[in-house]
C-alpha cells in the first residue's frame, strides 16, 4: 500500500496518495484549478502558470504551479488567495494580448475577470496558438513519432514541422488536432484523403473491407501494428466492423 | 609549454618528489618576463607582444638565462598589454611591440627601469614600479587571480610549481567524503554563479540522494554581459578548478563530471582541454588517482549560444541533447538532475575556491568577509571607470572603496549615477547606496543581488530608462519562451518602455509595468524570469524622476534616447578643427574654414553620437 | 556530406547528449547547417529529426543559411553597451552596408550582435573572425573591410 500524507487545501484536511500533485489531489477532491497545458496523460509542463497556488511550509510560503509541485505531510495550499488572483488576472491579460479574438480564451479571461488586456491597441495580436505545447508532447509521449516540436525561442517560439516544411514523421492520427486548447490545428477529411492543414501532411485513409468508411489514415495503421505487432491485414476492417 | 616528458603518478608521494623535482630546476632569481594572454590584452596585441620577446631574447643570445611566459589575465584590462618582470615584480604597462628591445636591453640586461611604461596613478601622479604596489592590485584580495599572473595556463608543472594539487592528496588519503564536505560548509562558501547557495549544503544533498550514478558539474556559461571572471580563470588557471572538481567528486560519490563552457569564450575550451590531458597523462585524474582506488572523468561540452542555459535545468538539458528549456526546481537537481541522476553543479569560482578550503582549512576561509558571506569575490568592474578590469576583493568591501579606490573614479570626470551588479538579475544601485558592503544578503536586500560579479558603473550620460529597456530587450532574446509570463511579460514590457524612450509613453506605464513585473517574479518558471523584473524595478525605484521626465515632459535628463535629442554644434565653441567630419558615419558634418564653426545637417544625422564623444572643446551641444 | 557528418558523429562516439557539439562541428565544416547533414546527424543519433531542428533553431550559434566567409560580430553585452555598442554597430553596419542579421550578396561578410564577448573592460568590442577589436574607429573599419577578401 502507497503511503499518504495529509495536508490542507482552502481549509479543508484532505488525505493523499505520495508522489501525487497538489492539482491531481485537489481535482480529485472538487478543488477546481484552471489550467491550459495541462492533460492528464501527459506529464506536466509547467508552461501556463495559471495553476499557480500558494503553498506553505514551515513558516516558508511561496507561488508555486500545482501541477508539478508534490504533497507533502503538512504543507497548507491556498487556491484563491488575493495574490493568486492578481497574478492569474495578469496571465489572462498577457494571453488575451496575444489572442485576440480566440474564443476559449476570451472566456476564460472573462472567468476570471478580465475584459480586455492594459496594453496599446496597437500591440495587441491575433493568433491562434497559445504555445501551451501539449501538441508537441502528445505527439512525443503517447503517439511516439515526434513529428513536430517547438522550434525558435523566447518570442519566436512557435509549433512547426521539420524546416518549416512537411511533418515526414506524422502519421495523421490527429492526436494534436483533437488535444489542441483552441482548436487552431486543422484537419480536412475529404473522401480518401485526409490533410493536416498545418504540417502539410496528406494521407490517403484506409477504407474499411466491409462497410466502406474510410476510417484512418494507412500510414497511421500500418504504424500502429508494427509497434504493437499485430498480424497483416489486422487493420482491413474497421474497429466498428470488427 | 606543455608535459613532454612528466611520466605517470601513482602515489602522494611521487607527486611532491616531482613537485620538488620541478622546482629544484627553477631559480626563483632567474628572470623572467610575462606577458599577460587573457583575451582582452590580446585585442591590443598581447601575442605580438609575447612573440617579440621571444624573438628578442633570442636575437641577443640570452634564451638560457631569461625567460618569456606568456600568462593567464592579469586583470587590469584597462592597460593592457601587461607585462611583469621578475624577480623585480616590476610592472609595465600599455607595453607595444616597438618598446620589446629597450625592455630587454634595458631592464633585464641592465637592471634600468623604463619610467614610461609604469603605472601612474592619475590621482597622486605617482610613479609604482611594483605590481603589489598599483593601487588597483594593492587594494585587492587575489586568493584566485594570483595565480593568473604566475603560470602559464597550458603548463601543469606551473601549476605544481605554486602549490597547484596539493590540496587533492589531502583530500583524497588524509580525509573522508564526509569530512571533506563538513570542511566545506564550515568555510561558509556560497555559490559565485549568482544563487549563492551554500556549498557544502549542496554537495550533502547530492551526496545523501539516492543513485549510484552521479554528476558534477561546472558552470562556465558565464551569460551575464560585462562579466568574464569565469573566462579568466578558465582561461588563465583551469586546474585550480578541475582540482575543486575532483575534490568534490570524491566527497559526493562521483565519477563522471562535465565542464560546460560557452562557446564564445574559445580559449578557455582550448586550455581547460589541454589541462584535462595533462592531468590524465599524469595519473591525476582518470582512473585510481594517485592510487587512491578513485576513478573520475571529466568531459568538456560547448554551449550553443544561449544566456538561459547557465541556469541549472536548462544547462543539464543542454547536456543531454535537447533545448536549453528549465524545468521546476521543486525536486532539486542534486536529487533529480542530468538524466534524472543526482547532480552537483557549481559554478567555476565555487570549484577553484575549493583546493584553498582543503589547504588551509574552513577557520582560515571563513575569517575572510562578512557573517553572510565568506572568502573573496572576483569582479569585472567595467563601464564608465578609469580602471576598467578584474578584481578579487573580500567580501564586506563598501561598493564605494571599490568604484573609487580601486576603479579610480569616474572616467572623464563625469558624475556617478549607478552601479548595476548581478546582470540582467540584478539591479542599479544608486550614490546615495555606495557605502554598502558587498554581501549576498546586502545586496538583496536593496532590490539588486550580487550575482556572478559584474559591475557596470554608468555615469550622468546614461539614461536609467534606456537602461531598463536594454535589459529587457537582451532578456526577451535570451528567453527560452517556455512560459507565458517570461515570453509575454517582457515582450509587453520591452513595448511600453521603448515607447518610452521615443516619447511616447502613457501615465499609467509606470504601474502598469510594476504589475507585470510582480507577475514575472511571482510565477515565472526560473530565474531568468523571475529576476528579470529587477532592473526595471530598481530604476523605477531610485530614477523614477528620469521615468516621469520621459512620460511628462518627452525629455530625456541624460541626453541618451535618440528620439527626444538633437545635436547641434555651439558655434561660439566651435574652432573649426574638423575633427569631427571625418569619423561621422553619414558624411552629417561639414568643414567650413579653419576658425569658422561646422555645419551639421540634421537630415543626415543619425544620432550616434561620435561627434560628441570626439570634440574635445564641447562644442556639441545635446538636447 | 553523409561520410562527414558520420566522421563528426563518430568523434563524439554517437553520444545525443553532445547533440549541440556536433552541430557546432558541422556548422564549422560548412559555414551553416544544410539540412541534408541535420537530416543525416538525426538518423545517425536515432533522434527525431523534429528535435534535432528545434536544437538548431533554439541556439544563436546555429545558422540555417549560408553565412559570409567573414563574420563580423558586434558585442552588445552591458558593458560595451555603456560605452557606446549601439553606436559601433551603427559604424559597423554603416560600414558594410548591412543590416544585423544580413549576409553581404558577395557572401563576403555576415554582420550579427553577440550578448558578451568576455572582453568587458575594452568595450566596445567588435570581432571578426577570430581577431577582437576594441572600438575601432571609422578609418579602420574601413581598413578592415577592405582587408577581407
Amino acid at each position: 500500500m502507497k503511503k499518504t500524507v495529509n495536508l490542507t487545501i482552502d481549509g479543508r484536511n484532505v488525505e493523499a496518495e505520495e508522489g501525487k500533485t497538489v492539482l491531481e489531489v485537489a481535482r480529485d477532491n472538487g478543488i477546481d484549478i484552471p489550467t491550459l497545458c495541462y492533460n492528464e496523460e501527459l506529464e506536466p509542463y509547467g508552461a501556463c502558470r495559471l495553476c499557480i497556488v500558494e503553498v506553505s511550509k514551515n513558516k516558508r510560503t511561496r507561488l508555486v504551479t500545482s501541477c508539478l509541485y508534490p504533497v507533502e505531510e503538512g504543507l497548507v495550499v491556498k487556491t484563491n488567495t488575493e495574490k493568486v488572483v492578481a497574478n492569474r488576472k495578469m496571465l489572462m491579460e498577457l494571453l488575451l494580448a496575444r489572442c485576440q479574438g480566440v474564443k476559449v480564451i476570451e472566456d476564460m479571461a472573462r472567468n476570471i475577470g478580465v475584459d480586455k488586456p492594459s496594453f496599446k491597441p496597437e500591440y495587441l495580436e491575433r493568433e491562434e496558438c497559445i504555445l501551451c505545447g501539449l501538441c508537441t508532447r502528445a505527439c512525443a509521449e503517447v503517439v511516439g513519432t515526434s513529428a513536430i516540436s517547438l522550434v525558435n525561442r523566447g518570442v519566436n517560439r512557435e509549433v512547426a514541422a521539420p524546416f518549416l516544411g512537411t511533418a515526414d514523421d506524422c502519421i495523421g492520427c490527429g492526436s494534436c488536432v483533437y488535444i489542441c486548447p483552441t482548436q487552431c490545428i486543422k484537419m480536412e477529411d475529404t473522401g480518401d484523403t485526409r490533410t493536416i492543414v498545418n504540417w502539410k501532411a496528406t494521407f490517403k485513409m484506409q477504407k474499411c473491407k466491409k462497410c466502406g468508411k474510410n476510417f484512418a489514415p494507412e500510414k497511421q495503421l500500418e504504424y500502429i501494428r508494427k509497434k504493437l505487432n499485430l498480424p497483416q491485414g489486422f487493420f482491413d476492417v474497421c474497429p466498428d466492423c470488427r | 609549454m606543455s608535459v613532454n616528458v612528466l611520466p605517470r603518478i601513482s602515489s602522494p608521494e611521487e607527486l611532491e618528489s616531482l613537485r620538488r623535482d620541478i622546482l629544484s630546476r627553477r631559480d626563483p632569481n632567474r628572470p623572467l618576463i610575462t606577458v599577460c594572454g587573457g583575451t582582452g590584452c590580446q585585442t591590443y596585441g598581447g601575442s605580438d607582444v609575447y612573440q617579440a620577446f621571444v624573438q628578442e631574447v633570442k636575437k641577443q643570445g640570452l634564451e638560457a638565462g631569461v625567460g618569456v611566459k606568456a600568462t593567464g589575465c592579469h586583470g587590469f584590462c584597462e592597460r593592457g598589454v601587461l607585462v611583469i618582470i621578475f624577480p623585480q615584480d616590476i610592472l609595465y604597462q600599455r607595453v607595444k611591440v616597438e618598446d620589446v628591445p629597450e625592455v630587454v636591453a634595458e631592464t633585464i640586461v641592465k637592471g634600468n627601469i623604463i619610467d614610461r611604461l609604469l603605472y601612474v596613478d592619475p590621482a597622486t601622479k605617482k610613479r609604482h614600479t611594483k605590481e603589489l604596489d598599483v593601487p588597483f592590485y594593492a587594494r585587492q584580495h587575489r586568493l584566485l587571480l594570483e595565480g593568473n599572473t604566475r603560470i602559464d595556463p597550458t603548463s601543469i608543472e606551473d601549476y605544481l610549481a605554486i602549490g597547484g594539487y596539493a590540496a587533492l592528496p589531502k583530500a583524497l588519503f588524509h580525509m573522508k567524503p564526509e569530512q571533506i564536505i563538513d570542511e566545506v560548509k564550515r568555510s561558509g562558501l556560497r555559490g559565485r554563479g549568482g544563487g549563492g547557495f551554500p556549498t557544502g549544503q549542496k554537495w550533502q544533498s547530492t551526496r545523501k540522494a539516492h543513485g549510484d550514478i552521479k554528476y558534477v558539474i561546472c558552470n562556465c556559461d558565464e551569460g551575464d554581459p560585462g562579466a568574464f571572471m569565469d573566462r579568466s580563470l578558465m582561461e588563465g588557471n583551469p586546474h585550480s578548478a578541475l582540482e575543486g572538481m575532483i575534490i568534490g567528486a570524491f566527497a559526493i560519490g562521483s565519477h563522471l563530471g562535465y565542464v560546460y563552457i560557452r562557446h564564445e569564450y574559445p580559449m578557455a575550451v582550448e586550455n581547460v582541454t589541454t589541462a584535462i590531458k595533462q592531468a590524465e597523462e599524469l595519473g591525476l585524474l582518470g582512473d585510481n588517482i594517485l592510487g587512491s582506488g578513485f576513478n573520475f572523468r571529466i568531459t568538456v561540452v560547448r554551449g550553443g549560444g544561449a544566456f538561459v542555459c547557465g541556469e541549472s535545468t536548462a544547462l543539464m538539458a543542454s547536456l543531454e541533447g535537447k533545448v536549453g528549456e528549465p524545468r521546476a526546481k521543486y525536486v532539486h537537481t542534486s536529487e533529480k538532475g542530468l538524466y534524472d541522476r543526482p547532480s552537483n553543479l557549481n559554478n567555476v569560482e565555487t570549484w577553484a575556491n575549493v583546493p584553498q578550503i582543503i589547504l588551509k582549512g574552513a577557520d582560515w576561509f571563513n575569517k575572510i568577509g562578512t557573517k553572510g558571506s565568506k572568502g573573496t569575490k572576483i569582479f569585472s568592474l567595467v563601464g564608465k571607470v578609469n580602471n576598467t578590469g578584474l578584481i578579487e576583493v573580500p567580501m564586506g568591501m563598501t561598493l564605494r572603496e571599490i568604484v573609487y579606490g580601486i576603479g579610480g573614479g569616474i572616467r572623464g570626470g563625469k558624475k556617478f549615477k549607478a552601479v548595476q551588479t548581478g546582470g540582467p538579475s540584478g539591479g542599479f544601485i544608486p550614490e546615495s547606496l555606495l557605502d554598502l558592503p558587498v554581501d549576498f544578503d546586502e545586496l538583496t536586500r536593496v532590490g539588486s543581488m550580487m550575482g556572478s560579479g559584474a559591475m557596470i558603473v554608468t555615469d550622468e550620460n546614461t539614461c536609467m530608462v534606456d537602461m531598463a529597456r536594454y535589459f529587457v530587450s537582451f532578456l526577451q532574446e535570451e528567453s527560452c519562451g517556455k512560459c507565458l509570463p517570461c515570453r509575454e511579460g517582457l515582450k509587453r514590457m520591452l513595448q511600453i518602455l521603448t515607447d518610452i524612450t521615443k516619447g511616447n509613453g502613457r501615465d499609467e506605464d509606470i504601474q502598469l509595468l510594476e504589475r507585470i513585473a510582480d507577475t514575472l517574479q511571482d510565477t515565472s518558471l526560473c530565474a531568468l524570469g523571475s529576476t528579470a523584473a529587477n532592473p526595471v524595478l530598481t530604476t523605477i525605484r531610485y530614477f523614477r524622476d528620469e521615468y516621469e521626465a520621459h512620460i511628462k515632459e518627452k525629455r530625456c535628463p541624460a541626453g541618451v534616447c535618440k528620439d527626444l535629442i538633437t545635436y547641434s554644434i555651439i558655434d561660439e565653441k566651435c574652432p573649426g578643427c574638423g575633427l569631427c567630419v571625418e569619423p561621422c558615419p553619414t558624411k552629417a558634418i561639414k568643414f567650413v574654414a579653419k576658425r569658422k564653426p561646422v555645419i551639421l545637417d540634421q537630415k543626415l544625422c543619425i544620432k550616434c553620437g561620435t561627434c560628441y564623444d570626439l570634440c574635445k572643446m564641447k562644442a556639441i551641444a545635446v538636447k | 556530406m553523409a561520410s562527414k557528418v558520420q566522421e563528426i558523429v563518430e568523434k563524439y562516439r554517437r553520444d545525443k547528449g553532445q547533440l549541440v557539439p556536433i552541430l557546432q562541428d558541422i556548422q564549422t565544416e560548412y559555414c551553416y547547417l544544410p539540412k541534408a547533414a541535420l537530416e543525416e546527424a538525426a538518423k545517425l543519433l536515432d533522434i527525431p529529426i523534429s528535435r534535432v531542428y528545434g536544437v538548431a533553431t533554439f541556439f544563436k550559434a546555429f545558422s540555417l543559411t549560408p553565412q559570409g566567409r567573414h563574420l563580423v560580430r558586434v558585442c552588445l553585452g552591458t558593458a560595451c553597451q555603456v560605452r557606446g555598442a549601439p553606436r559601433l554597430l551603427d559604424r559597423t553596419a554603416e560600414a558594410l552596408k548591412l543590416a544585423p542579421g544580413e549576409t553581404s550578396p558577395d557572401m563576403r561578410f555576415t554582420l550579427s550582435t553577440v550578448n558578451c564577448l568576455g572582453c568587458c573592460a575594452l568595450g566596445p568590442v567588435m570581432v571578426v573572425d577570430k581577431k577582437y577589436h576594441s572600438n575601432p574607429s571609422t578609418s579602420e573599419l574601413q581598413r578592415i573591410v577592405e582587408a577581407a577578401k
